[in-house]
């Protein structure tokens, strides 16, 4: 498969990224390398195989119910770039 | 097809096809992965752990009370407890999303199928599939309010476990969608897995609606977000209804959208901020195991559930020979259905008659008064053992029904118990024949022309000599008995 | 300290002691923490040029070398009190500066350590800084890093510049030149092990669910693990030994004892079976490497242990499946970089012009190229096609150690398809820089133990690695033939030569 422009426009989109003009056709051409590359993968036959996300875990382990955390409101905001009222600021967002 | 369904349109009837995605914050101490407390109402950003604020390396771990909330909750749907289910990101950018993705569960949920039989008013039930219920964790708060071109962003919220429960497009009036999510949220209180406040947003709905010609497809429907109370739910569906059959009256098409609910209006606008084309890009959290439920567990959450609302109706009509619309009244909020049963503890005697008695005065009198004030009946001046008391006064003759009205009132206004109001304001039943005799003498004496007119075979004045000799005695009288004194008097 | 014994040791031979045998002269008091952490802070400074921190922190570890004098002194202290390491700027460390090597985390002070670093510390090792590193781990030579790249302290016959390999070079250029005892490293495709093999140095990645993740910088949660780069196996094992444990705020951490490693390095390989799989032996594969690997083999049959051919038949799929995973959840880990809660921020009109002008320069191209990738492999219409097909081959590929482990005890393998290349030697196409891992990648995908250890020189006298991987949670092993390669090699590193 191959990407055509639209396409990594739309994706850049999704990821939050800003493509310019300069640096859209390298990008495209890089992304199109690495899709060639991936497509190797078409060779193998995984008809019955089960698709795996994680190893060496077999269950989640659970964690009790109780309020161990919080209440540190300097450290949550220690980095903020812009903060009123202990709360974050961004631009205003249209709802 | 039913009548109840059909939206008449221009073009004749249009059938409205509605589905509800129903948010119920979990009932828990700390969030679904993390420590950090659940309450509602707290200063910005004082329930925040650096796992809920998405800080570089930050891990979730699993709140295994959330999980049995949900187990429960899956149970009290009649639902299949899926014994090993996966979480996933749903990715997307957003302001209050910390994480830039948020933890749910996509393609293998933790409740299967399920399903609610609910009543409606005409007294039949309808049964509305349920598609799945999931974990997932609730997003922060941005506040738009506080400055003209800045949001403040609170993540108080942020990762407060939800169960979000899906049912089947099944719904096909208002009055249906009500009824469900009525239904569910007297199920979630029951089993303390969620508080049921859609004020406070630890409920919330999510209403998609379509319409259709009878028999025809589904059609494309509009997803409305912001109703936060059940009586919104129901204006909602009404507005969006006629929205959409207008459109396709004059040809035009739906488009398929996220709307939003103006509770000041009754309207529903498109949604500014959901313009990008969403795609979630979901994909297994590769920081959470498979969620591994041990069957054992499962049977012991089931074994622990206390008597669910259907259970309690059941119960209900049997035990008092209720109807099954009253019996559902009763059980549709828990906080009715305690009342109920508290104030039958105080009925004396408790038997099918005052207990029938009790469900009509909760349900006529109390209901009323609460509508007519816009209280809940917790607020309600006359309480559970109160309302017995008067019922009581009732049975045992003490009063009649009539004055019992009056003697509601007063309680209703002072607070105070049934038996003192009779006394201080002397509504007494008179039970004695003497003194109804008297008046019966006096009254017969004022109206001897109709005396013989009833004697000559005029049945029909027999109501007015009783309405006399009551209207006398103010109320007084024992009614069965004023009746028998008369009879034997005009004989 | 006045109280010491008199000095037998030059302050130049201080760095060339092994963690080992620095431990055991801090115990015999043969010199004093501050004294070894001093000439290590001085040999920082002198090859700045190296670039191989992102931070120092001199007046840190010299407080911390003071407290650790201090218990020296009183007998107490942990297992590594008093030694100084590196940390790589992945883990967030409490009040330190953790960058990541990426703009987007400007200025960003964690008030959290990471696990693993935490661990180290109270055992009392003492950090000298922040190891430099590819861009959110992202790379094989270190040039992706937006602190710039990381210079080999090894150098050819030409004298140009070499790659330290990557992600974690910092580490692997400051244990090689004497800028830290050890270093903690993380590998998500061969980021321990290449940068070991390239340096001449011992990195083992443990298998995954050995060390916690808490606090490390996440670039593909399910691949990611931290481990030690260090002067010789038996330092790896002491290192590992204290980094590793279950962590009740990771769930994916393995709640596992942490077997005692260094009892692992003296059983030698009798009788051990060591598999040679076919597939790792690449067309056009130098012939240095080749008899290097045949060496290796010849090493442990001398040993004792018994030499099998073995297939994994699924290899050559090993870094096209890690291409698709690794940045299909690296897209999602890194949404979290966007100018609102810590780092960097872009202004911009509306928030999402904000996001988009704080992640176009915060991120460097690499990393932008892998989100890209990554967000299209989980799209509608393509999530099957590269997501699910690439976990189906994982799972294949896991499948080919498993039957591979019913017939051997331990895999034998090179770790590079070559030395350390020169900077300006650099493929400009990806793709040719991704085969760096071609022969490490697997062992990420199957989350098994994998350990390099330094065997030999190429013909161009750059170092060169020997791979062993292994079951789960049996580092161990790696251990055990590690040693046995170690001792036969006599590798003679760069600050013994």
């Amino acid at each position: 498969m191959s990407l055509d422009k639209e396409t990594v426009k739309r994706i850049a989109t999704l990821a939050r990224l800003k493509l310019s003009d300069e640096r859209m056709g390298p990008m495209q051409q890089d992304l199109n390398h690495i899709l060639t590359f991936i497509d190797q993968l078409n060779e193998v036959e995984t008809k019955d195989v089960t698709p795996m996300a994680g190893v060496n875990t077999p269950a989640m382990p659970f964690r009790k119910d109780v309020v161990n955390d919080g209440d540190i409101v300097e450290q949550v905001l220690a980095n903020a770039p812009e903060v009123a009222c202990n709360m974050f600021v961004v631009p205003k967002v249209v709802e | 097809m039913d009548n109840r369904y059909i939206y008449e349109g221009a073009s004749g009837p249009w059938e409205l096809v509605i589905g509800l995605e129903v948010h119920a914050q979990i009932i828990s101490n700390s969030k679904l992965f993390s420590g950090a407390a659940t309450e509602f109402g707290a200063e910005p950003n004082t329930q925040v752990s650096l796992v809920d604020a998405a800080m570089p390396g930050m891990l979730p771990v699993i709140n295994e009370v959330c999980i049995e909330q949900a187990i429960k909750t899956g149970l009290g749907i009649n639902a299949e407890i899926n014994l090993h289910s996966v979480f996933d990101r749903k990715n997307y950018f957003y302001a209050d999303l910390p994480q830039g993705y948020q933890i749910s569960q996509y393609l293998q949920p933790i409740v299967g199928q399920g399903h609610l039989d609910v009543e409606l008013e005409d007294g039949s039930v309808r049964r509305i599939g349920i598609t799945r219920l999931h974990l997932e964790q609730d997003a922060g708060k941005s506040i738009h309010d506080q400055h003209p071109q800045k949001s403040y962003i609170d993540l108080n919220r942020s990762g407060v476990a939800l169960m979000e429960i899906v049912s089947e497009p099944d719904i096909r009036s208002a009055e249906e969608a009500s009824a469900y999510v009525h239904k569910l949220r007297s199920i979630v209180r029951c089993l303390e897995t969620c508080d049921g406040n859609m004020d406070q947003g630890s409920m919330r709905v999510d209403v998609n609606v379509s319409v259709r010609k009878a028999g025809a497809p589904f059609g494309t429907r509009a997803e409305i977000k912001n109703v936060n109370s059940i009586k919104f739910l129901a204006q909602a569906i009404h507005y969006e209804a006629d929205r959409q059959i207008s459109i396709l009256e004059e040809g035009g098409e739906v488009q398929q959208e996220t709307r939003l609910f103006d509770a000041a209006r009754g309207t529903t606008r498109p949604m500014r901020s959901k313009e990008h084309a969403h795609d979630y890009r979901y994909f297994p959290d590769p920081d959470l195991p498979p969620l591994v439920i041990d069957k054992a567990w499962v049977e012991a959450i089931r074994k622990s559930m206390p008597e669910l609302p259907d259970a309690k109706k059941a119960r209900l009509m049997k035990d008092y020979e209720l109807t099954a619309y009253d019996a559902s009244v009763l059980v549709r909020e828990t906080e009715t259905a305690a009342y109920f049963e508290e104030a039958l503890k105080s009925l004396k005697p408790s038997n099918t008659k005052s207990a029938k008695l009790l469900a009509n005065w909760l349900i006529g009198e109390v209901f009323g008064a609460l509508n007519r004030e816009d209280k809940t009946l917790s607020e309600s001046p006359v309480s559970a053992t109160h309302l017995a008391g008067l019922v009581n006064q009732i049975q045992d003759g003490v009063i009649s029904g009539k004055i019992a009205k009056e003697v509601f009132s007063l309680m209703w206004e002072t607070g105070k118990d049934a038996s003192s109001l009779i006394e201080e304001h002397g509504l007494k039943q008179v039970s004695d024949d003497g003194p109804i005799l008297v008046v019966i003498d006096k009254i017969l004496a004022a109206h001897s022309d109709k005396v013989v007119e009833y004697q000559s075979g005029k049945d029909k004045l027999f109501g007015f000599f009783v309405g006399q000799v009551m209207k006398e005695m103010a109320g007084k009288a024992n009614p069965d008995l004023v009746n028998k004194l008369l009879k034997e008097k005009l004989k | 300290m006045t109280t010491l014994a008199p000095k037998p040791v030059l302050k130049n031979d201080l760095i060339r002691l092994t963690l080992a045998d620095a431990k055991e002269g801090l115990a015999k008091k043969s010199f004093s923490s501050v004294e070894l952490t001093q000439a290590y802070l001085d040999a920082m400074a002198e090859h700045r040029h190296l670039n191989a921190y992102i931070l120092e922190t001199p007046e840190l570890a010299l407080t911390r070398a003071e407290e650790s004098d201090k218990k020296l002194a009183q007998g107490s202290g942990g297992a590594l009190e008093g030694l100084p390491i590196a940390i790589k700027d992945l883990f967030c460390s409490a009040g330190t500066q953790t960058t990541a090597g990426s703009h987007i985390l400007k200025g960003f002070t964690p008030t959290y350590e990471s696990t693993v670093s935490h661990n180290l510390k109270t055992a009392g090792a003492v950090s000298l800084g922040k190891t430099n590193l590819d861009e959110f781990a992202m790379g094989s030579a270190n040039i992706t890093s937006y602190y710039g790249n990381v210079i080999n302290p090894w150098k050819r016959a030409d004298g140009k510049d070499l790659t330290p390999g990557g992600s974690s070079g910092g580490s692997a250029a400051a244990v090689a030149a004497g800028l830290a005892i050890a270093a903690t490293g993380t590998d998500t495709g061969g980021s321990i092990r290449q940068p070991a093999a390239f340096s001449g140095i011992v990195g083992i990645k443990p298998t995954y669910g050995r060390c916690s993740r808490w606090g490390i910088v996440a670039f593909a949660s399910s691949l990611d693990q931290a481990g030690p780069m260090t002067r010789d196996v038996r330092d790896a094992a002491l290192l590992l030994k204290v980094m590793a444990g279950h962590d009740p705020k990771d769930s994916t951490s393995a709640p596992r004892e942490v077997p005692d490693f260094e009892k692992a390095l003296t059983q030698g390989v009798k009788g051990l079976r060591v598999g040679i799989p076919k597939e790792y032996r690449l067309p056009g594969m130098p012939d240095d490497i080749v008899k290097l690997w045949e060496k290796g083999a010849k090493w442990l049959q001398e040993a004792g242990a018994e030499i099998i051919d073995i297939s994994l038949p699924h290899t050559k799929y090993s870094l096209p499946v890690y291409y698709v995973l690794a940045p299909a959840e690296a897209s999602s880990n890194l949404a979290r970089y966007d100018g609102v809660r810590y780092g960097l921020r872009v202004p911009g009109g509306t928030l999402d012009e904000l996001y988009e002008n704080t992640r176009s320069d915060g991120f460097g191209d690499e990393v932008q190229r892998r989100i890209l990738i990554g967000t299209y492999v989980l799209s509608a219409g393509y999530y099957d096609a590269y997501y699910l097909k690439a976990q189906r081959v994982r799972t294949l590929i896991t499948q080919d150690f498993q039957k591979a482990f019913e017939k051997v005890d331990v895999i034998l393998t090179p770790t590079t398809p070559s030395a350390a290349f020169a900077l300006d030697e650099k493929p400009t196409d990806p793709v040719v820089m991704y085969l760096n891992d071609v022969l490490t990648v697997s062992a990420n995908l199957a989350g098994l133990p994998g350990l390099s250890v330094p065997a030999g020189l190429s013909s161009e006298g750059l170092p060169l690695g020997l791979q062993l991987l292994g079951p789960a949670f049996d580092e161990s092993v790696l251990f055990r033939v590690g040693k046995v390669i170690e001792d036969a090699a006599a590798f003679k590193s760069f600050l013994e030569r």
